[in-house]
């Protein structure tokens, strides 16, 4: 069956006996009579190997050699294009919603378009365009939200009813639809000639293809790679990249050294049927109906159906050497609910007949986006895989963005969503994987509401005091294996189940939440920190010091038991990190990072700080618990527990000092809150966490002490314009343009990494600016709530899009942050932002197609909260007088 | 008298109980995944028992069935002993070496099995140090023979059985000061039981069989269609080499009469078990012990009849066979059961509906679409009826209690009928023994992955 597949989605078929790959157009059949010929010798060097040979490897190698990296061999353990790659249903679509991945697969279609024309291979390429469905109202809000980002990204969408449908497509059943969105542009491949064209196009640039040819470990020495070693020898090289696919985890685990890449494949079904009476146009539209839970796209005259179903099964091939995929069982039974929702949709085709049901392994990660970048532990290590069955629409992109990562430094875009770095050791548990993939793979179909937590793989890292959370009433989310509280049901509150809590309107927390900020703003409220990522690095000399004065951009020689705010920037002075960092003593520091830093920021100092024995950089995260004790009253908390003055000038803020609480002793108390708001963190040594969180509450009592969540730390930090790394923040972002030069000191008397182009963007200006809006006519019990992503627009032309929102409970509206940028109007040429453009505008902010007024602010009402907090302490001390 | 199917589930389901061997990272390297047990009691108190453990000292694992009769007191002696005489049969010279050094110097004893037991599976607490001074001269035996050789899985498991009936009947011979536990020995005795044991170390699995319980393989064949293989042999009438063994240890005079009306002296149904010295000891010994014995066992009328023809005992024995196999890429799964199960169902059947319930394929075949022209509409209606049939089957997570719902709620259809379930269930204690006996399964699931 394998064989007949290969003559049925690819024409084209090539042989590796000229040293340059040559095309030889024939049929299936004359190549398979063609003994094969002797492999071509491996080449003792290269600079870069890339192994597999599907889509991605194929991708990367034509990216590289187009970008001048020309010494490249590309190792292929089966032939090209013969695993995920030649069973892919070959559907290019950009209806993504992450905007990261929505550009890759326009660029991806953009590059599939012309490749034919390019390399002379043809790709089977047609522009059909794709329609997705919506079944209810909830899915045609998440259609909107989709198409308002494609819009802004100049890429052809409408949202369209369903007679629009049914004239766009001659089968389809419309009577259970509301809307559907429509883009035109989306394409069909042949997806293993679109990689033979890739291939085609590299090896006339000079790239080597080596098939039949596996890689059985990468040679690491000094955390660098230095070779590979195949079953055909060992070739010497700098670059390694990872594009092995599904057998990507098991490529990464083989060395001394593992990568670990976390990934994990299931079993996909689709469909594929003989040609209908009248077969199928073949520019005709594909079907998403995301309901069904599946596609439907033209195949041959007749179709191709395939979709996620809710029980996937995972595949069991880990450690098995398996060249090339073969077909794997078919499983009507399992596709039983997949047929209906194709019959329903499509009911005309119950009498055609059926060719086959193919069964082939797709690879997903456990949280739903690929996975791109260079190993935070073996330099020159690079990996591209985990697709998430969307292989063929990323691939020109994802391929795009990895050569650019290894021939800049960085790709052109912030790719920190996709980076390998997010994860750690702790996601590649293989029992983490089957579990998480499970509900992944579901999830490509379900409903993608704001805050939605992954059920599976949880409860991996917690706080000491979980327990005693969960038990007055915890309501959790996870981040980066850590287990936080997103806000505390009260006793006797019944909230929706998890599936009804599904909405893009108000959620059922709204009171509750708002009591818990109400109480950090006049009373106090302990919030469990512990997931921060903590490091220490000390010296025996001055090397703490000198090396973090090059590595961070604020000026960190300051007092014993000052903190200081800074960013951890990149050399164009693009946030890498932004963390607080506390001088502990002459020698050493205490640094916080957000929560999944914690590979990241580890490998990047690590790569940065000279290997010098005096130098040592620790990650304590798992030796302290975090208690961020918020309000006004924190103070008077603490000083009754440690019998010492906490007022603002004895403990100023931005100060840190280790003293004892309760009983406890070497508890390091910081004056920061991560809100704003006033306060302290506690850093304990977890031995201590359960004594001081007791003390803590039970001293706390009078003062009106409560337990409280991140949604409420959220909502303080958005209406306080606190930007965060990972959602606000990333690589592209410079202090400079989210106010925050104060945190830079150009002039601290010594070079630090990014300061030039700092300097130069403080005399020339910046070209985006993060900006803070209050929305106007949104009425919050009645209008969708906007989430982040969603398009800015000034004067009616976008200028950029929100990267978080909360809802103020002072300001009794919602605010959304996000970057201001200003396009020429003539030739949407970048230009330098102003305080007078973001000043003098009109904004509107479009959540799900529909725009509401904003306000436009660069400084957050620092005013405002001054005055209501002298108000409510007034009106507090008052009420205890009484 | 109806039982709701939830009052039907909770009778079938008291007893299940299931072990997984546990996976490093992600990978069981184990060639047991692990097994599902399950036993439905048709007498009060049920006299069938059933072991697992994991031999912690060598590799493997044990798995067996015991059917006890004339009482469950040596089924239950035998469920708790049989597999420390195993394991310390199979231990090297120097391990048995420390063990001894352990015991002598007061010291911790190194574990020898790690057992996987149900709440209900209980251990005499009192008999314990008996068994265990028995044990110990067993492995002082052991020690002071040390052959050099490396233990053959065979050899040790028919040194095992045969030294624990010997044990056995020894005790019962001696007695014990304490009332309680001389009566409890005597009682061992004089009850008896089949074994039927399963020995399961990497790819060879070694069955070791005494009486008329039975262990039979799953095998998956290149169809997916499923069969069984017999693994071991039943010591009863049916099994005409028994017949033939029986009447060879005998004078020829006696041949009419040591098997009679399918009987060992035509009382006996197994031909093999262990205890029932009645059958075993001569008659001198058995008025002599009884005498001796506590006023229970002379007011018991059972243990005071002696056969009749018994001329030239022994009549019984506890030596098992023992048939070695090497697991094979299709061989699934291993069902142990006691006579209850293969009474009321074929093996093939067993194999069929175990297979298909391990495999979560609840038809007889999956459907593949080949050659033939099938339209999308036929597929539809075809699955949708098959979705249809298998409805009931999901109601048990363990293969052990799907089966007894099979063996006890099958129709002429061969598929489970709640009427007849609800009715075989609600019996009254007495009358249940007519109409169907106590059934022990273990069915061990094999790691394909492995093999």
């Amino acid at each position: 069956a394998a064989g007949m597949f290969l003559r049925l989605l690819s024409d084209v078929r090539w042989q590796a006996a000229h040293p340059k790959w040559r095309r030889i157009t024939c049929s299936w059949r004359s190549t398979s009579s063609t003994a094969e010929p002797a492999p071509v010798p491996l080449p003792a060097e290269a600079q870069v190997v890339i192994c597999g040979g599907g889509i991605m490897g194929t991708s990367v190698a034509y990216h590289l050699s187009k970008m001048g990296w020309k010494d490249v061999v590309l190792l292929e353990q089966g032939r090209l294009a013969a695993g995920t790659t030649r069973f892919s249903a070959g559907i290019v679509s950009t209806g993504r919603h992450l905007s990261l991945e929505l550009k890759m697969a326009d660029y991806s279609n953009k590059l599939y378009q012309q490749l034919e024309q390019e390399t002379g291979v043809s790709t089977g390429y047609v522009k059909t365009g794709s329609i997705s469905l919506a079944q209810t109202q909830d899915r045609l809000i998440s259609l909107k939200r989709i198409a308002s980002s494609l819009n802004v990204m100049g890429i052809p969408c409408e949202i369209i009813t369903p007679k629009q449908v049914a004239q766009l497509h001659p089968l389809i059943n419309i009577h259970d639809l509301v809307g559907a969105m429509y883009v035109p542009e989306d394409a069909l491949v042949s997806s293993a000639n679109v990689s033979l064209a890739l291939a085609t196009a590299a090896s006339r640039n000079g790239v080597q293809i080596h098939e039949r040819t596996s890689v059985s470990h990468v040679s690491i020495q000094k955390g660098r790679v230095t070779g590979v070693e195949t079953d055909r020898g060992q070739i010497k090289c700098q670059y390694f990249v990872n594009c092995a696919g599904q057998w990507a985890y098991e490529l990464g685990h083989s060395g001394k050294e593992p990568v670990h890449i976390p990934l994990h494949a299931c079993e996909h079904f689709y469909l594929l049927t003989h040609p209908l009476k009248e077969p199928l146009a073949s520019n005709l539209p594909t079907i998403v109906d995301p309901d069904g839970r599946i596609y439907i796209r033209n195949w041959q005259g007749g179709i191709l159906s395939g979709g996620f179903e809710k029980n996937p099964k995972p595949l069991f091939t880990e450690g098995r050497n398996q060249l090339e995929i073969q077909n794997l069982q078919e499983d009507w039974d399992h596709f039983e609910p997949l047929l209906s929702a194709l019959l329903r949709r499509m009911p005309d085709l119950e009498a055609l007949q059926i060719m086959q049901l193919v069964n082939c392994p797709e690879s997903f990660t456990p949280d739903m986006r690929c996975i791109m970048g260079e190993s935070p532990t073996v330099r020159g290590y690079f990996v591209l895989a985990g697709m998430n069955s969307a292989g063929i629409s990323y691939g020109g992109g994802a391929g795009k963005y990895l050569a650019e990562w290894m021939v800049n430094g960085y790709p052109s875009e912030n790719v920190w969503p996709l980076d390998l770095k997010r994860f750690g050791t702790l996601q590649s548990s293989r029992t983490f994987l089957r579990h998480r993939v499970m509900e992944v793979m579901p999830l490509m179909c379900d409903l993608k509401v704001p805050r939605w937590d992954f059920q599976t793989g949880r409860q991996l890292r917690t706080s000491p005091l979980y327990d005693r959370l969960d038990a007055q009433g915890a309501r959790w989310m996870e981040k980066h294996g850590f287990e936080r509280v997103k806000y505390f049901v009260p006793p006797g509150t019944d909230l929706l189940d998890l599936e009804q809590s599904k909405t893009f309107y108000k959620p059922d927390w709204f009171d509750i939440v708002g009591s818990e900020v109400k109480c950090c703003k006049e009373a106090v409220c302990v919030i469990d920190m512990s997931s921060f990522t903590k490091f220490e690095i000390s010296s025996t000399g001055d090397e703490a010091l000198e090396n973090l004065q090059y590595l961070f951009s604020n000026d960190l020689d300051v007092p014993v038991g000052h903190v200081v705010h800074t960013g951890m920037l990149n050399e164009k002075g693009g946030y890498e990190n932004d963390c607080s960092i506390a001088r502990l003593s002459k020698r050493s520091f205490f640094m916080i990072s957000p929560t999944d830093q914690q590979v990241h920021c580890w490998a990047w100092l690590k790569n940065r700080l000279p290997d010098d024995s005096n130098l040592t950089l620790e990650d304590v995260t798992w030796k302290y618990t975090a208690l961020n004790l918020i309000g006004p009253r924190a103070v008077d908390v603490l000083s009754e527990l440690s019998y010492a003055p906490m007022t603002p000038e004895h403990f100023p803020s931005l100060f840190c000092k280790e003293m004892s609480v309760g009983y406890a002793n070497g508890i390091r108390v910081m004056s920061i809150t991560h809100t704003g708001e006033p306060g302290f963190v506690l850093y304990i040594p977890i031995e201590y966490a359960l004594h001081v969180y007791n003390e803590v509450m039970n001293m706390g009592q009078k003062y009106g002490i409560r337990n409280a969540g991140y949604y409420a730390l959220r909502s303080l930090r958005i209406e306080k314009f606190f930007a965060f790394w990972g959602q606000d923040l990333d690589a592209f972002t410079t202090p400079m343009e989210c106010g925050r030069e104060f945190q830079v000191k150009l002039e601290k008397g010594m070079e630090f990494i990014g300061q030039e182009a700092l300097l130069e963007q403080k005399q020339n200006g910046v070209y985006k600016r993060f900006t803070m809006f209050i929305l106007e006519d949104h009425d919050t019990d009645t209008d969708l709530w906007p989430w982040w992503g969603e398009p800015i627009f000034r004067n009616g032309r976008y200028v950029g899009k929100t990267t978080s929102s909360a809802y103020s409970y002072t300001l009794e509206r919602h605010v959304c942050l996000g970057f201001v940028h200003h396009f020429d109007e003539k030739t949407g040429e970048e230009l330098v932002v102003t305080a007078d453009f973001i000043n003098n505008g009109d904004y509107a902010i479009d959540i799900a197609g529909q725009r509401f007024q904003a306000k436009a602010k660069l400084y957050p009402f620092s005013s405002l909260f001054a005055q209501r907090r002298r108000k409510d302490e007034e009106e507090l001390s008052g009420y205890q007088r009484e | 008298f109806y039982l709701t199917p939830p009052q039907v589930n909770s009778i079938l389901k008291a007893n299940e109980y299931s072990f997984k061997v546990p996976e490093f990272d992600g990978k069981n390297v184990s060639s047991v995944l692990g097994f599902d047990s399950n036993q439905l009691p048709a007498n009060a108190p049920i006299e069938d028992r059933r072991s697992a453990a994991t031999c912690l000292q060598t590799r493997g694992m044990l798995l067996g069935v015991f059917d006890g009769h004339a009482g469950c007191a040596c089924a239950q002696a035998v469920s708790e002993r049989l597999f420390y005489y195993i394991a310390v049969s199979l231990l090297p010279h120097e391990t048995l070496l420390e063990i001894e050094n352990a015991v002598e110097s007061g010291r911790a004893l190194l574990p020898i099995l790690q057992w996987h037991k149900h709440p209900n599976d209980y251990f005499s607490k009192e008999a314990s140090k008996l068994y265990f001074n028995s044990l110990r001269t067993y492995w002082q035996e052991l020690i002071d023979l040390n052959s050099g050789e490396t233990t053959d899985v065979k050899e040790a498991l028919v040194n095992a059985f045969k030294r624990l009936d010997n044990d056995i009947s020894l005790e019962a011979q001696v007695g014990d000061p304490n009332s309680f536990l001389n009566y409890l020995v005597l009682r061992v005795a004089f009850s008896g039981a089949t074994a039927c044991v399963a020995h399961v170390d990497g790819v060879d699995l070694h069955v070791a069989n005494t009486g008329d319980s039975r262990a039979v393989l799953g095998v998956q064949e290149e169809d997916g269609s499923w069969s069984a293989v017999n693994l071991s042999y039943d010591h009863n009438a049916q099994n005409e080499h028994e017949v033939k063994r029986v009447r060879m240890e005998h004078p020829k005079s006696e041949e009419k009469n040591v098997v009679k009306q399918d009987r060992l002296l035509g009382l006996l149904m197994p031909f093999r078990a262990f205890g029932d010295v009645k059958f075993k000891w001569s008659i001198d010994l058995q008025k002599r012990v009884i005498e001796s014995g506590p006023d229970q066992l002379n007011d018991n009328e059972y243990t005071k009849f002696i056969p009749p023809n018994y001329h030239t005992p022994p009549y019984l024995t506890a030596e098992p066979e023992v048939i070695h196999h090497k697991l094979r890429p299709q061989d699934k799964f291993l069902i142990l059961a006691t006579d209850g199960l293969w009474e009321t169902m074929h093996r093939q059947d067993v194999a069929r509906i175990v297979g298909e319930y391990l495999t979560g394929v609840h038809h007889q075949q999956p459907i593949a679409v080949g050659g033939y022209k099938v339209t999308l509409g036929q597929m539809h209606g075809l699955l949708a009826e098959r979705r249809a049939r298998i409805s009931s089957v999901f109601e048990d997570q363990n293969a052990a209690t799907h089966l007894i719902r099979h063996a006890v709620g099958n129709n002429e259809f061969g598929t489970v009928d709640h009427d007849r379930l609800s009715k075989m269930l609600s019996l009254p204690e007495e009358l249940a023994r007519m109409y169907r006996d106590d059934i022990t399964i273990i069915v061990v699931q094999f790691n394909s992955h492995v093999i």
